[in-house]
C-alpha cells in the first residue's frame, strides 16, 4: 500500500492504561487494513488488531526519554497507547495512520477487500436474510388503509428515501409529491410502523418548510390522510423531537414546524432532544471522564453528570415512550420529525417500535428494525460515523445512542429481549468497522449505485450465523410482562439510567464483571439439551432391545456409559484474576505489577467464531489462567520486601511501603 | 412492663397504601404490643398484613376533619401510608406506634415472644462458635491456641468467651495486652490463610497516649504473630484512620503502634468513614432515591453528593489491600481503627470473603457474619437503632454493617458465579439487623447476650433462614465453587448503586423477579434432566 511508510516497527511498548507501570514489549505492524501489535512474550504472543476504520484520532505526544508516545483512540472506545523508541518511526507511523484512517473513496474500505470465503450463492442468500417487504407484510400491510406506493420509483421524489414506501390509501401521488415539496429534502410523511391491534401508526418525515406563515395544501391533505387511515381516532400527534428553540430558529430559514391552526385535527408536541453537535460533545465529555487517571468517585459522577449523556439518553427514551403510549394506549397515530428526519426521528421511531412490538426484541426482528428505520430511511451512516474522510462536524453518535437505549431497556427488562449485550456491542463495532456493506453510505440510492450487494457481504448474515453467541438465556416470550408493549414504570425513574461500562470500557476487561451469567446459563441450557438428546437416544435403544427380547434373542445389553460432558463453563477457574492496584497512585505492593483483565477472553467473546472475520474483536485476548497466575508468584517473597528505612515520615511507614 | 399502658386505641378502620405499584388494602387495623395488623374484611381474598413495630423508623401524622393519615417510614426503607378513620383513633395509634417502636428494653422485645412453628429454641445457636473456627485453624497450623482468658468477659467486655491467640503467649500476657488496648480488645486471630501461611489479626488502638507508652506484652503478642506465620513473614498494620487522626488520638489516650516498638511491622493508613458521617451519607442517599421528581442530572449530583459509592470503594480497596498483603506478599496483617468494632470488622470480614472460598458458601458466609460481626462485638443495637429516616440526631447509629453487605453485593455482581448465596440473603440480613423476630442481632456484645439469655430464650436467625422453604430466595442458583481468590475491580466504572436495596420499594420489582425465576428454571431443568438420565440406563441390564 502506497500509504504505508513503514510496515513494521520493533521494540514498541503497549502501555496498560489502568496500571501505567505495566507495558508489553512487542512489534507493531501496519497492513492495508489493520494496525497489529504482537507482544514479544513467547508464551502468549498476544495480538492486538485494530482496523483502520475504527481509528478515531491519533495523537503524537511529546517525546520522552523512553521514546515517542502515540495515542490511538478508536470509535469502538478502545484506547491504545504506544511508545515507539525512535521519533522518526513514530512520525512515519503517525503519518501513515492519518492517511489510512481517513479513506477518500468507498473502494478503499475494508468491505471491498474482506473475503470470508463464501461462494456467490451464499453471499446472495445472506443479503436476502432481512427482507423489508416481508416485514410490512408481517405488520399486516397492505390493507384497507395503507398501500405500497411507487411514487419514489428510481428515487424520483426523494433521493434519501427507499423506493418502496407505505402511504395512506387516500394519499394520491399528487398529494405526496406536493407534500414532498413542502418538506426538507423532500422527505414526505411515510409509514414507519403500523400497529395492527388498533390501526394506529407511526409515520415519519422531515420538517415542513413553513417559515413564518407558508402553507401547503397537499401537505395538509397528507396529514389528513394519515389521520383517516386510523378510523379509531379523530386526531394525530405531530411530534417534533427538537427543542422548541431550535425549531423556532429554523423558521427564520424558511423551515420550521406545523402550525396547529393550518392542519385540521393535529396535536403538536415538542420533545427536546438535542442536535448532533450537542450529542457529539456530550459523548466526548463522557469519554474524557472515562479516561481520567485515577479519578475519585466524585470526579467520576460529576463528570458523568456534566457530560449530560444520560440526560440525552433519557430524552430519547422519553420520546419513544410518549409515542408508544400514544399508539398503544390512546390508539392515536403519530407523525414524527426533527429537522431532516434522519437522526432523532430514526432514534425515536425505532425506540417506540421496540417498545410496542415484541418482534423487534428478537434477534432477527432487531436487524429488521435497523434495516427499516435506519438503513432504508436514509440515515447518513457515512457522514455520522466518518467512514470516509469528511466534515468532522457531521460526525455524531446517533445510532450509538439508540443502541444504548436498547441496553438500558435490557437492564430494566432482563427477560424481554432474545439477544444479549454482546449482540449490541458487536453491532456497534460493525457500524464503524466497514467490514460489511449494509451500513455503508448515506442512502439506499448510493448503496445501489455502488452495487454494494454484489461487491460486499451482509452483516446480518454474519450475525445470524453466529447467533448462538448472541442469545439471551433469560429471554421469556411466554411471560405477560414481555409480551406486547413493554410497560415502563409510571414514575420518572432517573436512576434507572446507568453508565454503560460494558460498552464504553469494554476494552478494559478488568473493569467488567469477571464471570458471565449469560455464558454460564447458555452452557447450562446447552448441556440440558444434550442430556435430553441422549435420553431420547437411550430410550430408542431401549425400545429396540425390548423388541429383540420379545424375539427371544439374548442380547447382552451393554451398559451405556453416561457420557462425560465437557463440563459447562469451567469459567470459574479460568476466571483468573489478579488483584489490581488497591493502594491508589499506582504504587502498591511493589513486587508484583498488578494487572488488569487477566480473565479468559473466551468469556467475553467466542474467539473461534470471530477470529476469521473480527480479528479486532478478539484482540486483547489474554490467555493467562488463574492457576498459572497463582503459580507464577515470584518465589522471592522476602526479596520484594519494601526496604527497611527510607521513609520521610518518621511516624508512618506508609511512604516506605509504597515507594520501595 | 405492660404494653397495654401504651395502647389506648386497639382497633380502627383503615386503608393502607404500599407505594405506587401495589394496590391499597382496606380493613380493620389492630395494634398489639409488637405488631401492627391489618385484617381485610371477610369478603376480601388477601391475607392478613403484618408489620413488626420495631421496624418502624419514623412516623408522621396528619389529621383531617374525620380521619388521620399516618406515614410510616420503615427501617428496611419501605414507606407506608395508613389512612385511619377517626381523628382521635388515628392520633392514639400514632402515639402508640411511636412509643412501642422505640422501646429500649431488650428482654421485652419481640424475639423473646416469637415462637414459630417448625423451629425449636436453642437450634442453630451452636452453629458458629469460635471453637468451631478454631478446629479448622488447628488443622492448618499449630501456632495458635484457643484461650478462655475472657471466660467471664472481664478482660474484654466486647469479645466472646473464647478467642484465638498465638500459642506462645500466655493468658497473663493477654490480659496485660488487653489493658493496653482500648476496650480491652487485644490482638486476636481473625483469619488464617493456609495457602500463604499468614494471618489476619484484629484489635483496637493501643493506648499509647501523649507519653507514647509501650506495653511489653502487647509487643510480644505481635512478635508471636509473626513468629507463628511462615518463616520470614513481615507484618503490616492497616490503621483505618488517617495518620493525622491516629496522631490526634494520642491526646485522648489512644494512638497507634510506634515503629520502634514493633520490629517487623509496618504501618499503613487507610482512612475509612465511620460513625456520623457514614450515617449521614446513608440518609442522603436514601433521600435522593426517594425523590422521584428530580432530573437525571440532579440525581447524579445527589448520588455524588452523598458519597456512598466512594465509601464502598474505600472499604473494598482497603479489604483488597489487606488480602493482597497476605496472599501476594506473604505478610501478616493487623487491622484496627479506634475501637476496633466497626471499620476494623468491615475490612477483616471482606478480606476473608476475597481470599477464602469457604466463606463464600451459604454456611460459611453465615459463619463469617456470626464470627466477625456478632461475636466480634459489633454493637448492632447501637448502630442499627435507627435506619435512614429517623429525625432524631444520630447518636451511635452508623450503617457499617450495611456498607459491608453492599460491598458483598458488589463482589457478587463482579463474580456472579462465585457466591453460593444471592442478593436475597443480603437483603434479609439488612432487614434483620435493623428489626427482627429473631435474637441473632440483639444486643451489642456476647456479654450482653449472655446476660439477657438470648441464646436460650430466642430463636436464631440462622435456623430461620436455613429452612428449606427459604432457599429459593436466598441461594444463588449459578454458584460454582471457585477455589481462587476473587479480586474485585474497585474502579468507579465497576461499582454500581445497589438498586435491589436502595430502590427496592421504588422501582417495580417484577422484571428482576421474572428474571430470577427464569434463572432457577434453567438450572433446575438441567438438574431434572440429569436425574432422569440414570433410570433409563439402569433399566437396561435388567433385560
Amino acid at each position: 500500500m502506497e500509504h504505508i511508510r513503514t510496515p513494521k516497527v520493533e521494540n514498541v511498548r503497549l502501555v496498560d492504561r489502568i496500571s501505567s507501570k505495566k507495558a508489553a514489549l512487542g512489534t507493531l505492524y501496519l497492513t492495508a487494513t489493520h494496525v497489529i501489535f504482537v507482544e514479544n512474550a513467547p508464551d502468549t504472543r498476544k495480538e492486538t488488531w485494530i482496523l483502520h476504520s475504527q481509528i478515531s484520532t491519533i495523537e503524537k505526544q511529546a517525546t520522552a526519554a523512553t521514546g515517542c508516545p502515540l495515542l490511538i483512540r478508536c470509535k469502538n472506545f478502545q484506547l491504545l497507547q504506544l511508545i515507539i523508541p525512535q521519533e522518526r518511526d513514530c512520525h512515519d507511523v503517525y503519518i501513515s495512520l492519518i492517511r489510512l484512517a481517513r479513506p477518500v473513496k468507498y473502494e478503499e474500505l475494508y468491505c471491498f477487500s474482506f473475503n470470508p470465503k463464501l461462494d456467490k450463492e451464499e453471499r446472495e442468500q445472506g443479503w436476502m436474510l432481512i427482507d423489508l417487504s416481508e416485514e410490512y407484510k408481517r405488520m399486516g400491510l397492505p390493507n384497507n388503509y395503507w398501500q405500497l406506493s411507487d411514487v419514489n420509483r428510481d428515487y424520483r421524489v426523494c433521493d434519501s428515501y427507499p423506493t418502496e414506501l407505505y402511504v395512506p390509501k387516500s394519499a394520491t401521488a399528487h398529494i405526496i409529491v406536493g407534500s414532498s415539496k413542502f418538506r426538507s429534502r423532500r422527505r414526505f410523511p411515510a409509514l414507519s410502523y403500523y400497529y395492527r391491534d388498533n390501526h394506529a401508526s407511526i409515520c415519519r418525515s422531515s420538517q415542513p418548510l413553513s417559515g413564518f406563515s407558508a402553507r401547503c395544501l397537499e401537505d395538509e391533505q397528507m396529514l389528513q390522510a394519515i389521520r383517516k387511515a386510523n378510523p379509531g381516532s379523530d386526531f394525530i400527534y405531530v411530534v417534533d423531537t427538537r427543542p422548541k428553540l431550535n425549531a423556532m430558529a429554523n423558521r427564520a430559514a424558511g423551515k420550521g414546524y406545523e402550525n396547529e391552526d393550518n392542519y385540521s385535527n393535529i396535536k403538536f408536541q415538542f420533545i427536546g432532544i438535542e442536535n448532533i453537535h450537542v450529542m457529539r460533545n456530550s459523548l466526548q465529555k463522557m469519554l474524557e471522564v472515562c479516561e481520567l487517571k485515577s479519578p475519585s468517585m466524585s470526579d467520576f459522577l460529576w463528570g458523568l453528570e456534566n457530560s449530560g449523556w444520560l440526560r440525552h439518553i433519557k430524552a430519547i427514551m422519553d420520546a419513544g415512550i410518549f409515542i408508544a403510549k400514544a399508539v398503544s394506549e390512546e390508539g392515536v397515530s403519530v407523525l414524527v420529525h426533527c429537522s431532516d428526519g434522519w437522526d432523532r426521528t430514526a432514534q425515536v421511531c425505532s425506540v417506540a417500535s421496540l417498545l410496542l412490538d415484541p418482534h423487534y426484541r428478537t434477534l432477527k426482528g432487531f436487524m429488521v428494525l435497523i434495516e427499516k428505520d435506519w438503513i432504508s430511511f436514509g440515515h447518513k451512516f457515512n457522514h455520522r460515523y466518518g467512514n470516509l474522510d469528511g466534515d468532522p462536524k457531521e460526525i455524531s453518535p446517533v445510532i450509538d445512542q439508540f443502541i444504548e437505549c436498547v441496553w438500558q431497556l435490557m437492564e430494566q427488562f432482563p427477560c424481554a429481549f432474545e439477544f444479549n449485550e454482546r449482540f449490541l456491542i458487536h453491532i456497534q463495532h460493525h457500524i464503524y468497522s466497514c467490514q460489511f456493506g449494509n451500513l455503508l453510505c448515506n442512502s439506499q440510492k448510493e448503496r445501489q449505485e455502488l452495487r454494494i450487494q454484489e461487491r460486499t457481504y451482509s452483516l446480518w448474515a454474519h450475525l445470524w450465523k453466529n447467533r448462538a453467541d448472541y442469545m439471551n438465556p433469560l429471554f421469556r416470550d411466554d411471560h405477560s410482562q414481555t409480551r406486547g408493549t413493554l410497560r415502563l414504570p409510571t414514575t420518572p425513574c432517573n436512576f434507572l439510567y446507568k453508565f454503560w461500562s460494558g460498552m464504553y470500557n469494554r476494552f478494559e476487561k478488568g473493569l467488567q464483571p469477571r464471570q458471565s451469567v449469560t455464558d454460564y446459563l447458555m452452557a447450562v441450557k446447552e448441556e440440558t439439551q444434550q442430556l435430553e438428546e441422549e435420553r431420547e437416544a437411550l430410550e430408542e435403544r431401549l425400545e429396540k432391545i425390548q423388541k429383540v427380547q420379545l424375539n427371544h434373542t439374548k442380547v447382552k445389553a451393554k451398559q451405556s456409559e453416561p457420557s462425560k460432558h465437557s463440563g459447562f463453563s469451567t469459567s470459574d477457574n479460568s476466571t483468573a484474576n489478579t488483584p489490581q492496584d488497591y493502594s491508589g497512585n499506582m504504587k502498591s505492593f511493589p513486587s508484583r505489577s498488578p494487572s488488569q483483565g487477566d480473565e479468559d477472553s473466551a468469556l467475553i467473546l467466542t474467539q473461534d467464531n470471530l477470529k476469521s472475520s473480527d480479528p479486532d474483536l478478539s484482540a486483547n485476548s489474554d490467555q493467562e489462567s488463574g492457576v498459572e497466575d497463582l503459580s507464577c508468584r515470584s518465589p522471592s517473597g522476602g526479596e520484594c520486601a519494601p526496604s527497611e528505612d527510607s521513609g520521610k515520615d518518621r511516624d508512618s511507614d506508609e511512604a516506605v511501603f509504597l515507594t520501595a | 412492663m405492660e404494653f397495654s399502658d401504651l395502647i389506648r386505641t386497639r382497633r380502627a378502620q383503615a386503608k393502607l397504601l404500599r407505594g405506587p405499584e401495589a394496590p391499597p388494602l382496606r380493613g380493620t387495623l389492630c395494634l398489639t404490643g409488637h405488631h401492627l395488623l391489618l385484617s381485610p374484611g371477610p369478603q376480601a381474598t388477601s391475607e392478613l398484613w403484618l408489620l413488626l413495630l420495631r421496624s418502624v423508623d419514623s412516623i408522621e401524622k396528619r389529621v383531617a376533619s374525620d380521619s388521620g393519615t399516618i406515614t410510616l417510614r420503615c427501617k428496611d426503607l419501605r414507606v407506608l401510608q395508613l389512612e385511619i378513620e377517626g381523628v382521635e383513633a388515628s392520633l392514639d395509634i400514632a402515639r402508640s406506634i411511636e412509643a412501642l417502636s422505640s422501646l429500649e428494653s431488650v428482654i421485652t422485645s419481640f424475639p423473646f415472644f416469637y415462637r414459630p412453628k417448625g423451629l425449636r429454641l436453642g437450634d442453630a445457636w451452636h452453629f458458629h462458635p469460635p471453637e468451631r473456627y478454631y478446629k479448622r485453624v488447628a488443622r492448618e497450623t499449630n501456632a495458635w491456641r484457643l484461650s478462655e482468658v475472657n471466660e467471664d468477659f472481664s478482660v474484654c467486655p466486647s469479645y466472646p468467651r473464647a478467642v484465638i491467640v498465638p500459642r506462645s503467649v500466655d493468658d497473663g500476657a493477654l490480659a496485660r495486652s488487653a489493658r493496653f488496648r482500648q476496650g480491652g480488645r487485644f490482638p486476636v486471630l481473625s483469619y488464617h490463610h493456609a495457602p500463604s501461611g499468614t494471618v489476619l489479626v484484629r484489635s483496637s488502638q493501643p493506648l499509647t497516649g501523649p507519653q507514647k507508652r509501650r506495653c511489653a506484652e502487647d509487643e510480644e503478642l505481635l512478635r508471636a504473630v509473626l513468629a507463628g506465620a511462615r518463616p520470614g513473614a513481615r507484618g503490616f498494620i492497616v490503621d483505618t484512620r488517617s495518620s493525622q487522626a491516629a496522631k490526634q488520638a494520642r491526646m485522648t489516650g489512644g494512638g497507634t503502634e510506634a515503629k520502634a516498638a514493633y520490629p517487623g511491622w509496618k504501618r499503613l493508613h487507610r482512612p475509612l468513614e465511620r460513625g456520623q458521617p457514614l450515617q449521614e451519607s446513608f440518609v442522603r442517599l436514601v433521600e435522593a432515591c426517594g425523590d422521584l421528581q428530580q432530573s437525571t442530572d440532579s440525581w447524579l449530583r445527589r448520588l455524588e453528593g452523598c458519597c456512598w459509592l466512594a465509601h464502598v470503594k474505600e472499604a473494598l480497596s482497603t479489604a483488597c489491600l489487606a488480602a493482597q498483603g497476605m496472599e501476594r506478599e506473604g505478610a501478616c496483617i493487623l487491622v484496627h481503627g479506634a475501637e476496633g468494632t466497626d471499620s476494623t470488622l468491615l475490612v477483616t470480614s471482606l478480606a476473608q470473603l476475597i481470599l477464602d472460598p469457604l466463606s463464600r458458601t451459604m454456611a460459611g458466609f453465615q459463619e463469617l457474619v456470626e464470627r466477625e460481626w456478632i461475636q466480634a462485638g459489633h454493637p448492632f443495637q447501637l448502630r442499627c437503632a435507627h435506619s435512614a429516616f429517623s429525625h432524631a440526631r444520630p447518636k451511635h447509629e452508623a450503617p457499617t454493617f450495611l456498607l459491608f453487605l453492599d460491598c458483598v453485593w458488589q463482589l457478587g455482581r463482579q463474580f456472579p458465579l462465585s457466591l453460593e448465596f444471592g442478593e436475597g440473603l443480603l437483603l434479609a440480613l439488612f432487614e434483620h439487623a435493623y428489626a427482627s423476630p429473631f435474637g441473632t442481632f440483639l444486643c451489642n456484645s456476647e456479654r450482653e447476650r449472655c446476660l439477657c439469655e438470648v441464646r436460650t430464650r430466642t430463636h436464631s436467625l440462622w435456623s430461620g433462614l436455613n429452612q428449606p422453604k427459604e432457599q429459593r430466595k436466598l441461594r444463588n442458583p449459578l454458584y460454582a465453587p471457585n477455589p481462587l481468590a476473587i479480586w474485585p475491580s474497585v474502579e468507579l466504572q465497576s461499582l454500581r448503586l445497589w438498586q435491589g436495596l436502595f430502590l427496592r420499594w421504588i422501582r417495580p420489582p417484577e422484571p428482576s423477579e421474572v428474571a430470577w425465576e427464569k434463572v432457577w428454571q434453567i438450572v433446575t431443568d438441567k438438574e431434572k434432566t440429569k436425574l432422569s438420565q440414570p433410570t433409563v440406563s439402569a433399566s437396561e441390564p435388567q433385560l
